[in-house]
């Protein structure tokens, strides 16, 4: 044994054959499975791309940090289903880049908040959260409501999520500032392009403040979109292929 | 090769034959109770991919020989927490209000479960205990925009209002200020006139000139749904103006903005998130607040 390993410490090209075997077998452990990692995200009716406005909330959700007191994963065990609804699915993140799965829950999950409350709620709650949670700990955001929504870089949001393989259309790549603007105006000009390019997105003045789209509006319009896509009455928990 | 491995004097260890510069390496043995563990974690590993599912695969993954699920197990448990309370949410369920005042182990049950219910989903808009916010309807007192009969409750939880339910509760005033249907004069008197009309009369004064003008409007814009002398319409889900109970608060400005703005709430529907039996127990609960009014005599829907 002992000069086995000799040989290989003596002779460099050796060694170096040697080093590779042992990395490749290593890395081909690793890396093979995630090349089927797709077999084990479940089949789902509902889960769509986000809009840009979407995205743009989500981005926000990011930079203001909202990922570390919240968690948007409801595990598989009885309490949390009693309380959140549905364990959350591989499908609900398949578009997530990255996921905001957290680990840390100071404040609620919100994997399923989308359509629990209403924008209203939403506006006083992240103006201030006492104001309809007198025990809440979260700190204001107030100035979400004051900042106008950057849309400039919303197409290359889009591209980037399509060259990891979001299924965004062309069009949907460079109408991405517009149809952020049309979610958040219904009655604007561009409405119906936005309805027909992401069908079935709600589109309303989420902020209240018809006359501006603010990062209030993207951030509501996120959150009331989480965990509301899969459609529950079709999709079969108990089949044996959803059994995992 | 000719190996004779030494022997450090000093320490009595092995070395590994290297040699820098009269350095030599000792070749101390791992310690026995650190290798076994390591040896024990490779067997573990190998264990556990044989007994639990591990590995992707082109189709599906490696499921494990124990058959291991965690959504098989929740979904075991929580078939083993309806068993469990289904016999009572059923008979919840097709219990009338009579019947659960009749009857108090079903009144226990359909408490502890509203309450659980209630705290998750209604406390952050409704207030603990059912105390209201601005905006948000005090459920603890007698004051009911759409009906505080056990079913008037359950029928509101089950569609919400101006919810995305097909059959939403619904109702819309006016933004007589905003949208312009009313001058800043006239909304004044008819907020004059509001006041007179309430229990609020006493506490704010209304201006008897402004009032007067104001009735006129009265009855032109509101009466058609809030009433002639102000009852409200639970029909039409307009508000009682006759007493001093304020959704948007009960300051003079507040009710001048409510006539100006003419805002109005939404509550989503919950009868998607909840089964038949948590919808009855939920809207006993809140009955129970303080406020429940007595059935119609119409035996309550069954809901579906």
């Amino acid at each position: 044994m002992w000069s086995f390993h000799k040989w290989f410490e003596r002779h460099s090209l050796i060694l170096l054959v040697g080093i590779l075997v042992v990395v490749s077998i290593g890395g081909l452990v690793q890396i093979t499975p995630l090349f089927f990692i797709e077999s084990t995200i479940e089949r789902v009716e509902g889960v769509r791309p986000y809009t840009p406005l979407e995205l743009a909330g989500r981005q926000i959700y990011i930079r203001e940090g909202c990922y570390t007191c919240h968690s948007q994963m409801i595990r598989p065990l009885r309490d949390e289903v009693e309380r959140y609804g549905h364990y959350s699915l591989a499908a609900e993140s398949m578009y997530d880049h990255p996921f905001q799965w957290g680990s840390k829950r100071t404040g609620p999950d919100l994997a399923r908040v989308g359509g629990r409350y209403s924008d209203e709620w939403h506006r006083a709650h992240l103006e201030d959260p006492r104001s309809v949670v007198p025990e809440s700990v979260m700190p204001p955001y107030a100035f979400l409501a004051r900042a106008d929504l950057d849309t400039a870089n919303l197409g290359a949001h889009v591209r980037v999520n399509r060259l990891l393989r979001v299924p965004y259309s062309d069009a949907q790549m460079a109408n991405a500032a517009t149809d952020a603007r049309a979610q958040a105006e219904p009655m604007g000009d561009a409405a119906y392009d936005f309805e027909q390019r992401y069908p079935g997105a709600a589109a309303r003045d989420f902020d209240g403040d018809p006359a501006r789209v603010t990062e209030m509006d993207a951030l509501i319009a996120y959150l009331q979109m989480l965990g509301a896509g899969v459609d529950f009455e079709t999709y079969q928990a108990e089949a044996p292929e959803n059994r995992r | 090769m000719t190996d004779r491995r030494e022997r450090d004097q000093h320490s009595g260890t092995e070395t590994t034959g290297h040699e820098w510069d009269g350095v030599r390496e000792l070749d101390t043995p791992l310690p026995r109770w650190w290798l076994y563990i390591f040896y024990a974690t490779i067997v573990a590993a190998v264990v556990y991919w044989v007994l639990m599912p591990a590995w992707p695969l082109p189709n599906g993954y490696t499921k494990g020989v124990l058959n291991w699920s965690d959504r098989s197990n929740v979904s075991a448990d929580i078939h083993a927490l309806r068993a469990a309370r289904g016999p009572m949410f059923e008979r919840l369920a097709q219990a009338s209000a009579a019947q659960i005042a009749a009857d108090p182990e079903l009144q226990q049950f359909a408490r502890a479960a509203g309450e659980a219910v209630y705290g998750d989903y209604c406390r952050t808009c409704h207030g603990a205990g059912g105390a209201g916010a601005p905006g948000y309807p005090v459920l603890a007192d007698d004051v009911w925009i759409w009906g505080g009969s056990l079913a008037d409750i359950e029928h509101t939880l089950r569609v919400g209002v101006r919810s995305t339910h097909p059959e939403t509760r619904l109702s819309m005033m006016p933004a007589y200020g905003r949208d312009g249907l009313l001058s800043a004069h006239q909304i004044a008197d008819v907020t004059e006139y509001v006041i007179a009309l309430s229990a609020a009369r006493d506490r704010l004064d209304p201006n008897a000139a402004a009032a007067a003008r104001g009735g006129a409007l009265y009855q032109e814009q509101c009466s058609a749904c809030h009433g002639p002398a102000g009852a409200g319409d639970r029909a039409v889900g307009a508000p009682s103006l006759s007493d001093d109970v304020w959704l948007y608060g009960g300051k003079r400005e507040e009710i001048r903005r409510q006539v100006e703005l003419g805002r109005g709430g939404v509550m989503p529907s919950w009868a998607s998130r909840f089964d038949p039996g948590t919808l009855r127990a939920l809207a006993y609960y809140v009955h129970e607040m303080g406020g429940g009014e007595p059935d119609a005599p119409a035996p309550a829907t069954p809901t579906q």
